[in-house]
């Protein structure tokens, strides 16, 4: 019987293909890339599971705890800096303008601290396995998303309550906003992961980096405002205008701020800039082309991870 | 099954085995870096980095290919480059030079349970490995119960596998890795894990696999193992091969490597310690040697042979009763063979100056392999009043029918039906 079987496998064997899989010859590219990322999917799906279980693992809340700090951050913003610092006066429903930026950011920063520790983090299974070591990243990306959605409900949920419940054409802003973070995220995510193997002060740069970054998008603050002092300081059209609007953090703040924000609709538009789709779409592209560079820089990078880490 | 076993050796190969493994040329460079910050790398920007650099090869320009269900075995010392060829094999790391090409489903049991998050129960831990190790979850569930009586942990499944003791733990990480139905099945060291009931059925799993006619390569430090279960055995020093073939030759020849260093090693201990030690013992055992009748020193001890041991020691202030005794164990360590002086009863004059004893083994049989010879200066009370352990080393012929430490030849023919003894 075990004759038949080993029969039955050496024959299947010969009419397999010799695949080379490793130095000269070897397949690669971003399609090989996506590939083998579409076969490991089912894979990469439990290790976003295993990343959310572990994170409340042996509590009696659970995933209720991925609401519980959005909820607070919320009623701090709301409460400290909206009523008690007095934000609120002028920015109508202070709360769900702060959170709606908050959030977005929120999603960005975990995806690149996140990414950037993944392959570090995963030592052992990239010592011992063979995988498309994209998927790392890409998990926590993948945990990013669900945290990201945890913390939307929680979003809509204020909206519902300070009856602003954003039904309006800003919307189309959406998912171009939700969207563009997902593009610049996983690219530099996938580059900083590779960095980071190399260089382990990169993940402490990045928290760094993440900080500053908060404050240098208009998430607290409104737009116009430190549009307005930069066209004092350095001139209306200057480089510095320029990546301060066109930033793809920024753009995506507000976009996203522009759809789930409806109360500043009597504001008017000089909340924004011109042509704020556009310049969304634009950034995309730019994103995707970045995304696809990065790939490329990880896959040459990844050869040396094994013996790296 | 009753005389097929007798009249055919090799199983007959209808199909011809396709090559599933293709090794062309591979190199692999380790760069070993000495600054390993931001700050350290910047300070030593350029020219002034390269000396904190330093490449290490350990592959150098290997070439092998490996046919369907072989069991290959790569055996050398530490550091000889064999489980960085396993891990190029199974593309965990890249080479630096050549290629590598593959076909079939390729698995890698680098280490039990890598993969494994302490935090998940053994059943989500089972779902996860499977998949890393490349099973759909259709498959693992078909397959789950298999597992689970494999691992034999069925109460525990439900558990988070940080609660299990190491043995549990491993136990579920290979029932998971067999279970994979894998066409080259990849193994570094992770036989020798587990207690002995486990790891007879690890074996006994790997022969299960051959029969199958899946190709297995297999890194390992036990010799006994290599000879047992591998057709071909691959020996590799410093990155190179330098044999590839028949199992018992090639772990002869390590066994001489490892000798060959072992016998270095020592000789510059005992130039380190100025042969002080001497001085404070009062016996001393200088030497031996071991050779057979006829031959010529170094030469391989055949069965029928005399095989003629000289000790020569000697006793600084002089002793009237004394013993001397050799010692021979396999390279496992094992004692074969053990005599004295006393135990024969030879009546020994007094011992002061150096004085040769000559022990004559008449008509040895060893089997196969290398043996060690100690010699050790006793008192009658059986002091030992100096040692020297592995005084000097000798080689059997192996012999293609038979594999342990005893020479005998083994003739065989089928005596036909027999109805077996019944119980009254």
């Amino acid at each position: 019987m075990s004759e038949t079987a080993r029969a039955q496998r050496l024959s299947r064997l010969a009419h397999e293909e010799l695949v080379t899989v490793a130095g000269e010859g070897a397949a690669g590219g971003t399609w090989h890339a996506i590939g083998e990322i579409a076969r490991h999917r089912e894979m990469l799906m439990l290790l976003i599971r295993r990343d959310l279980k572990s994170r409340y693992k042996d509590s009696v809340l659970g995933f209720a705890w991925s609401l519980v700090k959005p909820i607070f951050q919320l009623l701090i913003y709301f409460v400290i800096i909206g009523h008690v610092l007095g934000a609120a006066a002028n920015t109508p429903n202070y709360g769900v303008y702060v959170f709606a930026g908050l959030i977005i950011y929120g999603f960005f920063s975990e995806i690149i601290t996140g990414s950037t520790g993944s392959i570090v983090g995963n030592s052992g299974l990239i010592k011992k396995i063979y995988l498309p070591r994209e998927v790392f990243p890409l998990a926590s990306v993948g945990s990013a998303v669900f945290n990201f959605s945890m913390q939307f409900v929680i979003l809509l949920a204020a909206t519902v309550l300070t009856r602003a419940f954003p039904i309006s054409p800003g919307l189309v802003y959406l998912l171009p906003s939700v969207l563009l973070i997902l593009v610049y995220g996983t690219a530099f995510g996938l580059l900083l992961a590779a960095a980071n193997v190399y260089l382990r002060d990169i993940q402490y740069l990045v928290e760094v980096v993440m900080m500053l970054l908060l404050w240098a998008s208009p998430i607290v603050y409104p737009f116009t405002m430190a549009s307005t002092q930069i066209a004092k300081v350095f001139g209306a059209h200057s480089w510095v205008q320029q990546i301060y609007t066109d930033n793809p953090i920024t753009l995506a703040v507000l976009g996203f701020r522009k759809a789930m924000w409806t109360s500043g609709q009597a504001l008017g538009p000089a909340m924004y800039p011109d042509h704020l789709l556009l310049r969304t779409g634009v950034a995309f592209v730019v994103g995707v082309i970045l995304l696809v560079l990065f790939q490329r820089v990880f896959a040459r990078l990844q050869g040396n991870f094994a013996q790296e880490i | 099954m009753t005389d097929a076993g007798l009249t055919s050796t090799a199983p007959a190969d209808e199909v011809r085995a396709p090559a599933v493994v293709k090794i062309d040329g591979v190199s692999k460079r380790f760069v070993i870096r000495k600054d390993n910050s931001l700050k350290e790398r910047i300070v030593t920007l350029g020219r002034a980095g390269r000396r904190h650099r330093e490449d290490f090869w350990a592959l150098k320009d290997v070439s092998i290919e490996i046919p369907a269900g072989q069991t290959v075995a790569l055996i050398g010392h530490n550091g000889s480059g064999k489980s960085t060829l396993l891990k190029v094999i199974g593309g965990i790391i890249d080479p630096t030079g050549g290629s590598v090409a593959r076909r079939g489903r390729i698995a890698a049991l680098l280490e039990l349970g890598a993969g494994f998050h302490p935090d998940l129960t053994g059943r989500e831990n089972v779902y996860l490995n499977a998949s890393i190790l490349g099973l759909s979850r259709e498959e693992t569930e078909a397959k789950f119960d298999d597992i689970l009586a494999f691992s034999g942990i069925a109460d525990f499944i439900d558990t988070q596998v940080k609660f299990y003791s190491s043995g549990m733990y491993v136990r579920l990480a290979f029932a998971v890795a067999v279970h994979t139905d894998p066409d080259v099945l990849l193994v570094d060291e992770v036989l020798a894990v587990g207690d002995e009931a486990f790891q007879r059925k690890c074996l006994d799993k790997i022969r299960a696999f051959q029969q199958e006619g899946r190709t297995i390569v297999l890194v390992t430090h036990s010799l006994a193992q290599v000879q047992e279960l591998a057709d071909r055995a691959i020996l590799l020093n410093h990155g190179e091969v330098v044999a590839d073939g028949d199992p018992v030759e090639a772990v002869a020849a390590f066994r001489n490597i490892l000798e060959t260093r072992r016998q270095s090693e020592a000789a510059a201990r005992i130039a380190a310690q100025g042969g002080q030690l001497a001085l404070v013992r009062e016996g001393h055992v200088h030497s031996a040697t071991a050779t057979a009748v006829g031959r010529e020193p170094g030469d391989e001890v055949r069965p029928g042979d005399d095989l003629l041991i000289s000790v020569v020691v000697s006793h600084e202030p002089g002793i009237d009763d004394w013993v001397c005794a050799i010692q021979i164990d396999d390279t496992l360590g094992a004692v074969v063979y053990g005599t004295t002086t006393r135990r024969v009863g030879v009546e020994l004059p007094h011992l002061s100056t150096p004085r040769r004893v000559d022990f004559l083994l008449k008509n040895v049989a060893f089997g196969g392999g290398k043996y060690f010879v100690h010699a050790s200066l006793m008192d009658m009370a059986g002091v030992h009043l100096h040692d020297l352990p592995q005084a000097t080393s000798f080689d059997a012929p192996s012999h293609p029918d038979y594999v342990g430490i005893v020479h005998a030849l083994p003739v065989l023919s089928d005596a036909g039906e027999v109805v077996p003894d019944s119980a009254p």
